[in-house]
C-alpha cells in the first residue's frame, strides 16, 4: 500500500494542477493577510473558502484521477498485490497530495505573517485540520462514485451533484425545513441533521471557535450543553472521523467486488 | 499449467463466458482468438483475478486462484492499452513495478533492445503511444515469470519494434515459458502459436494447432479458416 | 516605624484629628467592639487589634472611625446585620466581615447605611454576605477598594454586592465584586460615579441601574456575569471606557439599555458577549468610539429606539453586526469601521465608496427561528444575505452606513 501511495503521491505532486492549487492558496493567503492586515478577518474569509473549495477540489481531483488512471490501475491489478492496497494507496496518494497543497499553500503566508505568535494559531490550525478532513472525505466519496460508474461523464456529473448537494442544497433544505416547522422543538433535529453533512460539521467546528458567543444565545438545553462544553467539539470531530472512515470502507468493498 | 473449468461470466444482461473449460500445458505459445466481444480479454482478466466469474474454477500450477493474489508473482501481464501516470519518468515507473513485485529484475537489456535509453528520464505523459507500448513491453518481460499473458501486444508498434517483439516472444518460448496471446494479426498467430483457442459466443469453439484448424475448415490459411467459421459454414 | 506610618494614616483622616484613639482587643481596656463603641465620644477612633470580634447588628449612631491595620475580623455569627451606620461621618476601614446574616424576609447586610452622610467605607473585605454594603437615603459616601466575594448559585438566596437606594453623590471606586446577585445595584441614585470596579461572575448583573439619573460609570470591567450590565429607566448617564467581556448566555448582554434617554456610550470595549448592546426603547444616545469584538450580536435593536447615533465604532468579527426586529429605522449608523465590509475606496479618502448594510437577512431569520443559527456562515446563508443586500425586502432599507471607514479606528 505504501509503495502505491508513494508513487501516486509523487506523480500527483508534480502535476500542473497541484501547482495551480498550491499557488492559489499561496496567493489567497498573502492577499488576505497583507492587503487586509487583519488576522481574524483573514481567518473568517478563509473559512468560507475552505468549506466550499476543498470539497469541490477533492471531488474533481478524485474523480479525474481515477478515470484517467484506469488503464494503469489494470496494470497494477495484474501485479502480485492485494486489491485493497492498490485502491487505498491511490486514494491516500490523492488525498495527501491535496492536503499537502492546502497546508503548505496556506501555512507559508500565515507563518510569514506570524500566526505562530498570535492568539489565532488555534483557529488557524483548526481550519487546516478541517480542510484536510474535507479533502479526505470528498476524495473518498468521488472515488466511490468513479468505481461505481463506468461512464466518465455520468460519474463526473454525479460527483459534482454530490458536492453541490452537500455544499449548498442541503443547507437550503435544512433552513427551509427549520423555518417551516418552527412551532416544534427543533434542537435535536438540528443537531442530528448537521451530523449528516460533513461540510456542515466542519463549519460547526469552526463556529465553535469563532462564533461561540452567538451560539450560546440560543435557549435550548441541548444546544447549551452541546456548544457550551467540550461536547460539541468532541462529537463533531468524531463524526467527522466517521465520515472519513465510512467512505473508505465502502471504497474497499466496492473495489473488491468490481470487475476491471 | 492453467486449468479452467466451466467458467461463466455475465456483465449485466450480456453473457460473455458461457461455460468455458480448457487446459494449457506448460511451455509454448497459445493464441486466444475470436471475434470482438467473444470474451478473449475477459478470460485473460479472469485468470489474472481482475474479473470475478459468477461460476467456475481456475487452477494455476495446480492451485485454485480465485480471490488470491500471491500467484500473480508468477504471471507477467501486458495490458491492451498502455497508459501510465503522466508525471512519473520511465525509469521511476520501472522502479515502481520492480518495487511492487519485490523481485530482482534487470531491464537494461530490454531497454537497449527497444531503444528506450534516451527516454528513461522523460515523463510518461510526454511519450508517444508507440513508445509507451515499448515501455509496457519492458515492464512485462523484465521479470522471469513462467506464464506471460499478452493482450494485443502489437498495438501501436512500428515494424522494427514488431520484429523485435516477435523475437522476444520466441526467446521466451525457448526458455520454456508459457505465453497466452490475444491478437487480431493472423500472421502473428501463424508465425508464433503452437496452439489456438478459438472463442465464439462465450464458448470454446476450437482448441488445437493451426494445422488442425485448417484441416477442420478445409482451408489453406488461417484467415480464411476463421472467416469460414464466422460465416457459420462449418 | 510601623507606628509612625499608622500615626500618619490617622493624621490624614479628618475624623481622627478631632477625637481620641481607643485601642480595642486582647490586653486592652476594651476587648469587644460593642463596649468600646459605647464608651467612645463622637469622632473618636476605635483601633482594632488582630482577632475575631463578634458583632451583631451594632448601631453606629454617632460619628466614629473604626479601623484596623491588623486585619481584625468582625463575625456576625449568621444572625443579622453586622454594622449599621445610622450617623453622619462614619469611617470604616481595614476590616474583614464574615458570617453576616441571611434571610428571605430582611435585607441583612454586612454594612448597612441608612440616612447617613459623608460616610467612608474603604479597604474592607466582605466574605459571603447576603448584601455587602447596603445604602438607603444616604449621601456623599465613598465606597472604595473593598473586596466583596461570595459563591452564590441561586438568585433568590443572594443579595447585591453594593446596593444603593434613594441616594446621591456616591463614589464607588476600585472595588472587586464577585459571586453575588448584582455586583452593583443603584436605584434612584443621582450624581454618582462608579469608577474602575471589577465586577465579575455575578449571578445576574455586573451593574444594575434603575431610575437613576446624571450618573457616570467609567473604566469598569464586567466579566462573565449572568446577564451583563443593565441600565434601565434612567437619563443622562455617561458610560465610558468600560470593558464588557464574555457575558454569555441566552438572555445575556454586555449592556442592556432599556428606556434610557440622552446618554453617552463612549470608548467601551465589548468583547465576546452573546449580545454586545441590547437596545429597547432607548432614545438620543450617542455611541462613539466603542470596540465590538467577536460578539454574537454586536448591537441588537428592539422596538422604539429613536435618534441613536453610531459613529467611529469598530465592529470586528461579530457573528452579526446589527440586528433589528422590525423594518423601521430611525437611527443613524455613519462612519464606522465594519470588518465584514468588502467595498473599495477608489478615491482614497479612507471612506468606502459603496455603502455598508450592517443588517443581514439571516439575522432576521435567526430572530424568527433561533435554531437556524447552526447554519451561520454557510454558503447558502451567504447567498441569501447577498440577495437581500442587493434588494432589501425584510430588513430596513434605509439602514446603511454611507461612509464606512476603510481602516480600523484606534480608540486607545
Amino acid at each position: 500500500m505504501f509503495k502505491i501511495l508513494k508513487y501516486t503521491f509523487a506523480d500527483l505532486i508534480r502535476s500542473r494542477w497541484s501547482y495551480v492549487y498550491l499557488g492559489f492558496y499561496l496567493l489567497l493567503g498573502f492577499v488576505l493577510l497583507f492587503l487586509n492586515n487583519d488576522l481574524s478577518k483573514a481567518i473568517i474569509t478563509l473559512m468560507n473558502v475552505i468549506v466550499v473549495l476543498t470539497p469541490m477540489i477533492g471531488t474533481i481531483f478524485g474523480i479525474m484521477y481515477f478515470y484517467s488512471a484506469r488503464e494503469f490501475t489494470e496494470l497494477l491489478l495484474a501485479q502480485p498485490i492485494k486489491r485493497s492496497h492498490i485502491f487505498l494507496g491511490q486514494y491516500l496518494g490523492i488525498a495527501l497530495s491535496l492536503a499537502f497543497s492546502l497546508v503548505i499553500g496556506l501555512g507559508i503566508p500565515f507563518l510569514v505573517y506570524g500566526v505562530a505568535q498570535s492568539a489565532e494559531i488555534w483557529d488557524f490550525g483548526l481550519l487546516l485540520v478541517v480542510g484536510a478532513f474535507l479533502t479526505f472525505i470528498f476524495v473518498a466519496l468521488s472515488v466511490n462514485i468513479s468505481l461505481r460508474n463506468e461512464n466518465k461523464v455520468k460519474g463526473f456529473g454525479y460527483a459534482i451533484l454530490v458536492w453541490l448537494f452537500l455544499a449548498v442544497i442541503y443547507d437550503g433544505l435544512f433552513l427551509v425545513s427549520l423555518v417551516m416547522f418552527d412551532d416544534y422543538p427543533l434542537d435535536k433535529f438540528t443537531l442530528v441533521a448537521s451530523m449528516f453533512n460533513p461540510i456542515d460539521l466542519s463549519r460547526i467546528l469552526i463556529l465553535l471557535k469563532l462564533d461561540i458567543s452567538a451560539l450560546l444565545g440560543y435557549t435550548g438545553a441541548l444546544f447549551q450543553s452541546f456548544f457550551g462544553s467540550g461536547l460539541g467539539m468532541i462529537v463533531s470531530l468524531s463524526t467527522l472521523l466517521l465520515w472519513s472512515l465510512i467512505p473508505v470502507g465502502l471504497l474497499i468493498r466496492t473495489a473488491r467486488k468490481r470487475d476491471f | 499449467m492453467i486449468e479452467i473449468k466451466n467458467l461463466h461470466k455475465r456483465f449485466g444482461k450480456l453473457q460473455v463466458l458461457d461455460g468455458v473449460s480448457f487446459q494449457v500445458e506448460p511451455g509454448g505459445i497459445i493464441a486466444v482468438l475470436g471475434p470482438n466481444g467473444s470474451g478473449k480479454t475477459t478470460i485473460l482478466k479472469t485468470i489474472l483475478g481482475m474479473v470475478h466469474p459468477q461460476m467456475g474454477e481456475i487452477y494455476f500450477q495446480g492451485n485454485a486462484v480465485l480471490d488470491k493474489w500471491e500467484y500473480r508473482n508468477d504471471i507477467g501481464y501486458l495490458p491492451q492499452i498502455a497508459r501510465f501516470p503522466d508525471n512519473l519518468t520511465v525509469q521511476e515507473l520501472i522502479n515502481m513495478i520492480k518495487n511492487i513485485r519485490d523481485v530482482e529484475a534487470d531491464e537494461t537489456e530490454l531497454v537497449n533492445r527497444f531503444d528506450l535509453k534516451l527516454s528513461l528520464n522523460k515523463k510518461l505523459g510526454n511519450l508517444s503511444g508507440g513508445t509507451r507500448q515499448k515501455v509496457n513491453i519492458v515492464l512485462t518481460f523484465m521479470f522471469d515469470c513462467p506464464l506471460l499473458i499478452l493482450d494485443e501486444p502489437t498495438a501501436g508498434l512500428d515494424p522494427v519494434a514488431l520484429i523485435q517483439l516477435k523475437e522476444l516472444i520466441q526467446e521466451e518460448k525457448q526458455k520454456g515459458k508459457t505465453l497466452l496471446i490475444t491478437t487480431h494479426i493472423m500472421s502473428l498467430v501463424e508465425d508464433l502459436s503452437d496452439q489456438i483457442i478459438f472463442l465464439l459466443e462465450g464458448k470454446i469453439y476450437f482448441q488445437g494447432s493451426v494445422e488442425e484448424l485448417q484441416e477442420q475448415t478445409q482451408q489453406t490459411d488461417l484467415e480464411h479458416s476463421i472467416a469460414k467459421i464466422l460465416q457459420g459454414d462449418v | 516605624m510601623r507606628k509612625f506610618f499608622f500615626l500618619g494614616l490617622i493624621l490624614l483622616s479628618r475624623f481622627a484629628l478631632m477625637g481620641n484613639i481607643i485601642e480595642v482587643g486582647p490586653g486592652n481596656e476594651f476587648t469587644s467592639l460593642d463596649q468600646a463603641y459605647h464608651a467612645a465620644q463622637p469622632f473618636d477612633t476605635l483601633l482594632l487589634k488582630a482577632g475575631t470580634y463578634p458583632v451583631i447588628s451594632l448601631e453606629l449612631k454617632k460619628p466614629i472611625t473604626i479601623l484596623s491595620n491588623q486585619g481584625a475580623i468582625l463575625d456576625g455569627e449568621s444572625q443579622s446585620y453586622i454594622l449599621k451606620v445610622l450617623s453622619d461621618d462614619v469611617y470604616i476601614s481595614g476590616l474583614t466581615f464574615i458570617n453576616a446574616g441571611r434571610s428571605y424576609t430582611k435585607d441583612f447586610a454586612a454594612i448597612y447605611v441608612s440616612r447617613a452622610n459623608r460616610f467612608t467605607i474603604v479597604n474592607n473585605r466582605i466574605l459571603d454576605p447576603f448584601f455587602g454594603v447596603l445604602m438607603e437615603k444616604s449621601h456623599k459616601g465613598v465606597i472604595s477598594n473593598n473586596t466583596i466575594t461570595a459563591n452564590r448559585i441561586r438568585e433568590d438566596d443572594s443579595g447585591n454586592g453594593i446596593h444603593a437606594w434613594h441616594s446621591s453623590d456616591l463614589l464607588i471606586q476600585n472595588n472587586e465584586i464577585s459571586g453575588l446577585r448584582d455586583g452593583v445595584y443603584l436605584e434612584f441614585v443621582e450624581n454618582s460615579v462608579v469608577l474602575g470596579n471589577n465586577s465579575h461572575n455575578n449571578i445576574r448583573y455586573g451593574l444594575h441601574f434603575m431610575f437613576s439619573n446624571h450618573d457616570h460609570y467609567l473604566n469598569n470591567t464586567f466579566r462573565e456575569n449572568g446577564a451583563g450590565v443593565a441600565v434601565m429607566f434612567s437619563k443622562f448617564i455617561e458610560m465610558k471606557g468600560n470593558h464588557f467581556v464574555q457575558n454569555w448566555g441566552t438572555a445575556s448582554y454586555g449592556l442592556l439599555l432599556k428606556e434610557i434617554y440622552d446618554a453617552e456610550v463612549e470608548n467601551n470595549i465589548f468583547e465576546e458577549n452573546t449580545v454586545g448592546i441590547f437596545l429597547e426603547g432607548s432614545t438620543r444616545i450617542n455611541y462613539t468610539g466603542n470596540e465590538f469584538v467577536q460578539n454574537g450580536w454586536a448591537i441588537k435593536v428592539s422596538g422604539g429606539c429613536y435618534t441613536n447615533i453610531f459613529s467611529r465604532n469598530n465592529f470586528i468579527s461579530n457573528s452579526f453586526d446589527v440586528s433589528y426586529n422590525s423594518k423601521m429605522n430611525d437611527n443613524l449608523f455613519e462612519g464606522n469601521y465594519w470588518s465584514s465590509y468588502s467595498g473599495y475606496d477608489l478615491d482614497k479618502d479612507k471612506v468606502g465608496d459603496v455603502p455598508y448594510r450592517p443588517v443581514k437577512l439571516f439575522s432576521y431569520v435567526v430572530n424568527k427561528t433561533p435554531e437556524t443559527i447552526i447554519l451561520l456562515r454557510s454558503f447558502f446563508v451567504d447567498l441569501i444575505n447577498f440577495s437581500e443586500r442587493v434588494s432589501p425586502v425584510f430588513t430596513p432599507d434605509n439602514l446603511v452606513d454611507n461612509a464606512p471607514a476603510m481602516k480600523r479606528f484606534s480608540n486607545d
